[in-house]
């Protein structure tokens, strides 16, 4: 224990004493089995109140005809069965059509998103870990994209992607002449593209940040006995770096997927409540279908199905991946 | 690596100065439209863009204070954030330490459940937690909709399954040894816990804090509806520029920065924090 | 330790037994009640350049109502961008405020709930009877056959704004009162990088305002007369392509407009980039971006022939704020009295010159402030030639189905794709098919 001393404990003392003390007169074993569920507990409580009971009323809603005519009173909106479900998935008919559509666009938006955040952000936290003049500048410099209240970030996008005004126009069109005239970026195909740039600018500090703290946590001995087997920079970055940061971005990948899928602030702000069809991310549907339309019968049955789908790809992703990192250390 | 015997090799450096630059300047591109644009009279704004303001003004930066209450919203928005980071960072080491260190019956239903808390989109549960709100408003006098306590908790559980999730990931990369060390001379689980486990997972909890501040500090959709005047956000508040007359871009601009330089500032401050991770040699 | 954990299963329970109880049904409070005769909760619209600017303009009119009847109302300006989602889940919970505003185009959806206070022949003698009201105003009430919903508050209507100079330049000497004639000019107007008309392409509700009018120009309804969804018809299909080819085909609206969504239009204009309008009462609104009150012409939006009138030859949906009493609330008479406060002529004056819109109570509306020439067109249009929004439930589907249609043809023409009969009628049939199955 003496070689903590250097590590800062003020923190805990209060709240250890605190938390240590009654709990003496109870009997070890009851102790060691009760601790872990105590230790739960908050966060069970709070997952229950603001999560998990609410997901319940929205799966029960999601039976139901839910229409401006019965939101002032629940109870009394009729039973739908599962005809909102239905009309959601009959892809032939306009509704389920166009929720498909969504789904594909954000999907493909979720995959290039993710890759490109988690790809620089692991690009510059590695870049980054030795000391070179200006890397603390630096690094304050990446996390502002994470500091920018969105709105006012995506806004800042908005202003920059104008046709008629806009600094992409103006650098693309008017200064090197790569298109013949200005692009739409908000409006019309292009607009998946805005929507990935401005994505990709917000979210990759986060990975940055996140694979930077991770990086600490690897014994520097590893990379001295690496170097002393005569390993090169590159194959240090490989068989060391990416491998030890396998646990962080298990969930860091995970997280960035279920966020990216979920996102709404991003094109809400970016396209307001209607957006271009190339853009049509599932969030903004359903917040369309729902909030927009007063129907929060179908809205609801469309985010059951969302997350049935999530449940499906995050089990398959934490099979593969643990059993992919137990191989790998084994 | 300071430490390696080897210098890093040529090929790496100057792939890193290339690498480096473009994404400075990808990250600085709005940063500095949003700083020239705050400079420049809203006329100029809306015109053609230019790289050089024809003409620089302070306007803006005086404007917003009476344009929309922003005073109010950035102290609402500090103390929301702060407050609800804070919570959902004890709260996640108290669960992580449990997660990481025990084993226990239902440790992964736990961990699936709080993970797929993550997959419902946040619309939907809107209408619902609300209800939830008014009713126990109703039931015992709380008034969590409409105050800064419901945007707290609410907020605090938007972060909390990630926090947990990279907690548990950052303390099972803390050696046992070291607060198993810590129990057998004598601490209990949770001295084990602040003397040893935290202080070595200072880098992923300043990274997990710096994250749940953030969730709170640009949340728009739950704010939009939670608050009112006296408890709105700064996420919300910021759409007051633009009006049903006109959009004052320069004042967004302003606003925007105005707001980040002490979040900004804040992170330069925990940036140590952040690499001063597990000393070589802690177990000894 | 154990008392712990029983307070915990304790609170699982309660969280649960919560959940129950929001299922069961939001408002607590079943009709309403006189319990707080002192207080008042006022949500109010943003109708003037700012939010600090309208607490400025509703504040002192606040203080006379105290000073009157002992009543505090606290009012909170609520931002567009998220009054409907604070109505929603005012009406949901049952937790809103006593007294809002609403779009008047909301009126029909929002009675739909059955949230808000009835207007019956008892609650208008309460604020001194309906027909000190006008009756393009009462016409966006509510449903047909209803007691309306809400009371009308400020009215407002389209109007062609042009400016005097770009005329006089391209030696055009009236505004054009036919879409003929506008075509003609505007094609003399939009040259050297000046444009005829600018519009609001990427906005839903805009285009809907427009598309409307320029159905019902065309002899076409939205909605048949027992509401039902309607939107392929000859006349909806002829009215919306007219107005998108105005940049499809005449190109006299600039292709950057298709994206336009948050009132560029108006400071193109006021900048002299475009020479004319179509917009809701932009007087104070133009004045506060700089243009002098006399560089500017206003006359009424144009028909296809003849003059403005009723059937096909209105030029403008009647526009406005309606003032409605949330039915749960526990100071209904204090409500009432605020309303016939907020309606009375003294109060319409003072509020209705402050938003540059004209009063919808008669006995105001006669008043010499509001017979200024620019005045006197909208008033004039409100009363012969304006139409009301469709007063159906399902009037925000609407807006959103068809606007977003629109929207997208305003994308295909700006990126120079043909917007044709056929294009126009594919993308109204994509958007009646998302309306609900009635």
């Amino acid at each position: 224990m003496t070689s903590t001393v250097e590590l800062p404990v003020r923190k805990g003392e209060s709240g250890d004493k605190a938390a240590h003390g009654p709990r003496r007169r109870v009997p070890g074993r009851i102790r060691r089995i009760g601790l872990p569920y105590l230790l739960l507990l908050p966060a069970l409580i709070l997952e229950l109140l603001v999560h998990l009971v609410p997901m319940v009323i929205g799966i029960v809603m999601s039976f139901k005809e839910l229409t401006q005519f019965y939101i002032r009173d629940w109870g009394a909106a009729p039973w739908a069965g599962l005809d909102n479900f239905r009309m959601s998935v009959d892809f032939d008919a306009p509704v389920g059509e166009a929720l498909l559509h969504s789904f594909f666009v954000t999907v493909a938006f979720t995959l290039l998103s993710v890759g490109l955040c988690w790809l620089i952000g692991t690009a510059a936290a590695i870049c980054m870990q030795d000391t070179f003049r200006g890397r603390g500048l630096l690094r304050a410099l990446f996390l502002v994209p994470y500091a920018l209240p969105v709105y006012a970030a995506v806004i800042t996008w908005v202003f920059m992607f104008q046709h008629d005004n806009g600094l992409v126009n103006h650098v693309l069109h008017d200064q090197l002449g790569l298109t013949d005239k200005p692009s739409f970026w908000l409006i019309g195909d292009n607009s998946f593209i805005a929507l990935l740039v401005v994505s990709v600018w917000k979210g990759w500090p986060f990975a940055f940040l996140i694979v930077m703290a991770g990086l600490q946590n690897i014994p520097r001995e590893l990379y001295e006995a690496a170097a002393l087997d005569g390993a090169g920079m590159w194959q240090q970055i490989r068989r060391i770096t990416l491998p030890s940061l396998g646990a962080v971005n298990q969930v860091l990948i995970l997280v960035l997927f279920l966020w990216t899928f979920n996102d709404f602030n991003t094109p809400y702000v970016l396209f307001g409540k209607s957006a271009p069809e190339a853009a049509d991310l599932i969030s903004v549907h359903i917040y369309q279908a729902s909030f927009v339309t007063w129907n929060f019968g179908t809205g609801s049955a469309m985010s059951v199905l969302l997350l049935l789908f999530l449940l499906l790809v995050t089990g398959v992703y934490l099979a593969v991946t643990s059993r992919g990192r137990r191989a790998s250390r084994a | 690596m300071p430490s390696s015997p080897m210098a890093p090799p040529r090929s790496f450096l100057w792939t890193r100065l290339v690498f480096l630059t473009l994404l400075a300047g990808f990250v600085l591109l709005p940063v500095y439209v949003m700083i020239s644009s705050s400079l420049k009279p809203l006329a100029d704004v809306t015109g053609k863009f230019r790289w050089i303001p024809s003409e620089l003004t302070f306007q803006p930066y005086i404007d917003i204070w009476s344009t929309v209450p922003l005073a109010r919203y950035f102290v609402n928005s500090l103390i929301v954030a702060s407050a609800a980071a804070v919570c959902s960072v004890v709260i996640a080491v108290f669960s992580a330490y449990a997660v990481s260190r025990y084993d226990f019956r239902g440790k992964r239903v736990f961990t699936i459940t709080v993970l797929s808390t993550q997959m419902f989109p946040g619309i939907l549960f809107l209408l619902p937690l609300f209800l939830i709100y008014v009713n126990i408003g109703n039931a015992t006098g709380i008034a969590l909709f409409g105050s800064r306590g419901g945007l707290i908790l609410t907020y605090l559980t938007f972060s909390l399954p990630f926090s947990i999730w990279m907690l548990i990931g950052y303390f099972d990369s803390v050696p046992r040894d070291l607060d198993e060390a810590a129990l057998v001379d004598g601490c209990g689980p949770l001295g084990a816990l602040f003397r040893v486990v935290v202080p070595a997972a200072i880098p992923g909890i300043v990274a997990v804090t710096v994250y749940a501040f953030m969730t709170a500090w640009g949340e728009v959709l739950f704010a939009s509806v939670m608050t009112n005047d006296t408890t709105r956000t700064l996420a919300v508040g910021l759409q007051g520029y633009s009006t049903l007359y006109d959009v004052y871009w320069n004042q967004i601009m302003a606003a925007s920065l105005v707001v980040s330089v002490p979040v900004v500032a804040g992170f330069l401050l925990l940036q140590r924090y952040l690499v001063a991770g597990l000393t070589a040699g802690a177990v000894k | 330790m154990r008392s712990i954990r029983a307070a915990a299963v304790g609170a699982v329970t309660m969280s649960l037994a919560l959940a129950a109880s929001a299922c069961g049904g939001g408002s607590s409070t079943e009709g309403g009640s006189n319990d707080s005769p002192k207080t008042l909760t006022y949500w109010a619209s943003n109708q003037g350049a700012s939010i600090e600017i309208d607490k400025k303009v509703l504040q002192p009119e606040l203080d006379k109502f105290k000073k009157q009847t002992g009543i505090e109302v606290k009012v909170e300006v609520v931002p567009w961008s998220d009054l409907l989602n604070r109505i929603l889940t005012a009406t949901t919970s049952g937790q809103g405020p006593d007294v809002l505003n609403i779009g008047n185009t909301w009126s029909a959806s929002l009675q739909a709930t059955g949230a808000l206070l009835p207007w019956d022949a008892k609650n208008f003698e309460a604020i001194g009877g309906k027909d000190r009201f006008v009756d393009s105003a009462l016409g966006s009430t509510g449903a047909e056959g209803k007691d309306p919903a809400a009371v009308p508050l400020y009215s407002m209507a389209y109007a062609l704004y042009y400016n005097k100079k770009m005329f006089a330049d391209a030696g055009i000497a009236q505004p054009p009162t036919t879409w003929a004639e506008f075509v003609e000019d505007g094609k003399k107007l939009s040259k050297g990088g000046k444009w005829a008309l600018g519009v609001e392409g990427a906005n839903p509700s805009e285009n809907i305002h427009h598309a409307v009018v320029f159905a019902k120009q065309h002899g076409g309804d939205f909605f048949t007369a027992d509401g039902k969804p309607d939107f392929t018809n000859d006349g909806a299909v002829a009215g919306v392509k007219e107005f998108v080819d105005l940049m499809a085909k005449d190109k006299v609206i600039a292709p950057g407009n298709a994206e336009y969504a948050q009132n560029q239009s108006v400071s193109d204009f006021a900048k002299g980039k475009t020479a004319m309008l179509l917009w809701q009462s932009a007087s104070a609104n133009l004045k506060s971006q700089g243009m002098s009150e006399d560089s500017f012409g206003i006359a009424p939006v144009p028909v296809q022939s003849g003059t403005p009138g009723t059937g096909t030859g209105v030029n403008s949906m009647v526009m406005g704020i309606n003032l409605a009493v949330f039915k749960n609330s526990d100071n209904l008479d204090g409500a009432k009295k605020f309303v016939k406060f907020m309606t009375s002529d003294a109060e319409q004056k003072i509020l209705n010159t402050a938003y540059s819109s004209i009063p919808p109570v008669k006995g105001a509306q006669a008043d010499a402030a509001f017979n200024t020439p620019a005045n006197g067109v909208l008033k004039n249009t409100l009363a012969t030639s304006a139409v009301a929004a469709p007063q159906v439930a399902d009037e925000s589907q609407f807006e959103t189905a068809v606007g977003t249609a629109i929207k997208g043809l305003f994308a295909d023409a700006a990126a120079g794709r043909a917007v044709t009969t056929e294009s126009v009628k594919a993308a109204l049939e994509k958007a009646q098919a998302q309306m609900p199955a009635a």
